[in-house]
């Protein structure tokens, strides 16, 4: 008899849906517009509108079905959370491994793409500091991206300095306008402070295409110098001074490519790893600390201004390095590069990945940029995968891929903190 | 009688038209436990805030003596330093913990000051220099004795925000006491236990006044509604009623204050005679 019950509720449910289906595709899949022999004519296509109330209708039955149905031993969350940090401990060296040895099969495309990817993967790692670590909502990372490559650049064509001399050049700058940022912001919470970060972000970027003389405007700086291997230059034309030369193999533009792929992996490697170790130090853990509860860190004698700025700092400095790469390899940056898109999709590469995970972002990252990479052919119905994806995800694993949280420290075994308890950080 | 520890003098703050602490006076006396009680609103938590450097107070002063005899003016010094310098520690009404970090974590962020003298060696301890392995395996041990002294060893690696909440009342205790303080400040630790976490509360208070296990005993200022409990427990009890100290002496004389009972009862004629 409960079963019955349950079958009339169901249809009922999936009837009310593909209702509202109806009323929402009527018109916008229903009726087509033509252009007629003097005007626009409208052409009715009701088997269209058939369909996708159909398809609404079925999905929504097949749902109710499956959840009356569902094993009884569904997995909890922290199952879930446990299980993800089991393969996460596969996952790592895997990828790892596979990055460290794919210029050895893959072609320029794929390390095209893959520096491509890293970048974003380390552009994440840097973010995640502030965003994950410390729980600020920082909505203009592109500016310290910016602040790195402009540095790179007008460092490299104004006094000739070297790609490696400006490296930690331009993370120290990037570093500075972190901190300069984070004077005004350090009251700021929440909404409040993702507006100020979005509009400092735009303020560079402005700045940048108007202060024409220095920046050159729109129009950009190029030839800007590319990377040296211990002073050896990656020239076409082979020659004394050139890689090609001294190793004794002929020129070959891919001997550069894999050179800026090792490049740009050992610089997110560094990454990952001063912030892996700087969670477990008590400056992270105060970072850590201050997304959980800013009030209970004051009354702990933890000064939450130095916190945040240190935070901000550390978190700009290897957006800057990641800058600096990003304009050698180019070899011409103009403002257009660092838009709010940037800083939005090294947001969501975060967010994705899911809060403070190292892991989760590099997955994020290589999904997002790998997967929009590969679905260029798609042409239009890109973004429309990418936001149903987005959209999956955030019903499926509201805190991101991995969501779970280690602890920094153990008397006995660590175990996975599940992901509800952990504060997503309003300041 | 023991020498006055945190001497509080014209003491008034002001919100707005709203006069919620109205020119106080009192001490909280070295080695002792003191109570400030009274009704809802009477200003007890404004007090507190005051003291820990969350308000700055309208008017008045707030004096605690330091190392070499200094007298540290707490009324001008931003929070963070009055934890840090003034060594007076606070736990919250609404619980106040880090919940997605671990038992032991919780404790380790109250030693940060001691962890990281400065931000440089903070940085430098990233490269594994500066001592720092020394200084978390003391801070460790520290936590370890704390939890021991509360029973929450075995829950050290769990999520504070996973543990009940009599064991969440005595890790924000626990976590204040990492710091080392003189003075701690507790705003309504017995709220919500029942009466035999109530009792296991008071052992513990006069064990952090009175010291053990190597560590020096501290003072400590209490807000409480459990009579119960401040009875009790406390040396020295002060009664605020609309921003104002009423009543100031031992659990004994404010029991008997005529103006205590009518600050609590109601100042009915037929209540005062009954009572």
């Amino acid at each position: 008899m409960p079963a019955r019950a349950g079958v009339a509720v169901a249809l009922r449910d999936a009837f009310l849906s593909a209702l509202v289906a109806l009323g929402l595709f009527g018109a916008m899949i229903g009726l087509k517009t033509d252009v007629g022999p003097s005007s626009l004519v409208l052409t009715p296509r009701p088997w269209a509108v058939a369909i996708a109330v159909g398809a609404v209708f079925a999905g929504r039955l097949a749902l109710l079905v499956w959840r009356a149905w569902r094993p009884a031993g569904a997995p909890s969350p922290r199952r879930l959370a446990a299980a993800g940090h089991q393969a996460g401990r596969y996952l790592a060296p895997l990828l790892l491994t596979f990055a460290l040895t794919l210029p050895a099969y893959g072609g320029r495309y794929w390390l095209d793409l893959g520096i491509l990817v890293l970048t974003y993967v380390m552009l994440g790692w840097g973010l995640t500091i502030v965003v994950g670590l410390a729980g600020l909502l920082d909505l203009g990372y592109v500016a310290f991206y910016a602040v790195g490559a402009y540095s790179y650049a007008l460092l490299a064509q104004t006094f000739g300095l070297g790609f490696w001399t400006c490296l930690p050049l331009a993370g120290l700058l990037a570093a500075c306008w972190g901190v300069m940022l984070g004077f005004p912001v350090l009251r700021l919470r929440g909404d409040y402070l993702a507006i100020v970060t979005l509009a400092f972000g735009e303020i560079i970027r402005i700045v940048l295409l108007n202060w024409v003389s220095l920046t050159n405007g729109p129009n950009g700086i190029s030839s800007i110098p590319r990377p040296t291997l211990f002073g050896l230059t990656f020239s076409m034309e082979g020659g004394p001074g050139s890689v090609a030369d001294f190793f004794g193999v002929e020129p070959d533009i891919s001997q550069r490519v894999i050179f800026l792929y090792y490049v740009i992996l050992g610089l997110a490697l560094l990454t990952n790893w001063v912030s892996l170790r700087l969670r477990r130090l008590p400056l992270g853990r105060a970072w850590e600390a201050l997304r959980e509860d800013e009030v209970a860190c004051r009354a702990l004698g933890i000064n939450v201004t130095t916190t945040k700025l240190t935070a901000f700092a550390i978190g700009a400095c290897f957006g800057g390095f990641a800058g600096a790469f990003f304009a050698t390899r180019q070899a011409f940056i103009s403002p257009e590069s660092f838009t709010f898109m940037e800083s939005a999709t090294v947001l969501a590469i975060v967010v994705l990945g899911g809060l403070g995970s190292q892991l989760g972002v590099a997955l994020a990252a290589l999904v997002m940029i790998g997967g929009a990479e590969l679905f260029r052919d798609f042409a239009e119905y890109r973004m429309l995968v990418f936001g149903a994806a987005l959209v999956a995800m955030m019903i499926l694993r509201p805190r991101g891929l991995v969501s779970g949280r280690t602890p920094s420290v153990a008397l006995g075994t660590a175990q996975e903190i599940s992901a509800d308890l952990v504060a997503q950080g309003r300041g | 009688m023991a020498e006055p520890l945190l001497e509080v003098r014209d003491l008034s703050m002001r919100f707005g038209g709203l006069t919620a602490v109205d020119t106080l006076c009192f001490d909280a006396r070295a080695g002792e436990i003191t109570a400030v009680i009274g009704p809802n609103g009477a200003g007890k938590t404004t007090v507190f805030n005051c003291i820990t450097g969350f308000y700055r107070p309208t008017t008045g002063s707030i004096a605690l003596p330091a190392a070499g005899g200094v007298r540290l003016a707490l009324e001008r010094m931003p929070g963070h330093r009055i934890a840090r310098q003034a060594r007076v520690a606070r736990t919250f009404q609404n619980i106040r913990l880090f919940a997605g970090m671990t038992v032991l974590e919780n404790l380790l962020v109250a030693q940060h000051n001691r962890l990281m003298p400065s931000v440089a060696n903070g940085l430098l301890a990233v490269f594994g220099l500066g001592g720092h392995a020394r200084a978390e395996r003391a801070a460790i041990e520290r936590a370890r004795f704390w939890l021991d002294a509360v029973g929450l060893t075995a829950r050290a690696d769990d999520p504070a925000g996973a543990l009940p909440y009599g064991a969440q009342r005595r890790l924000e205790i626990v976590r204040a006491m990492c710091i080392s303080p003189v003075l701690l400040c507790l705003d309504e630790p017995a709220a919500g236990l029942n009466p035999r976490e109530s009792d296991e509360l008071s052992a513990l208070l006069r064990r952090i006044r009175d010291g053990a296990g190597g560590e020096p005993g501290c003072s400590i200022l209490l807000i409480e509604h459990d009579m119960g409990v401040v009875m009790r427990i406390s040396d020295h009890i002060v009664v605020l009623d609309h921003g104002r100290k009423i009543s100031d002496g031992s659990p004994a004389e404010v029991r008997a204050d005529p103006a205590v009972i009518a600050a609590y009862l109601g100042e009915d004629e037929t209540t005062e005679s009954a009572a």
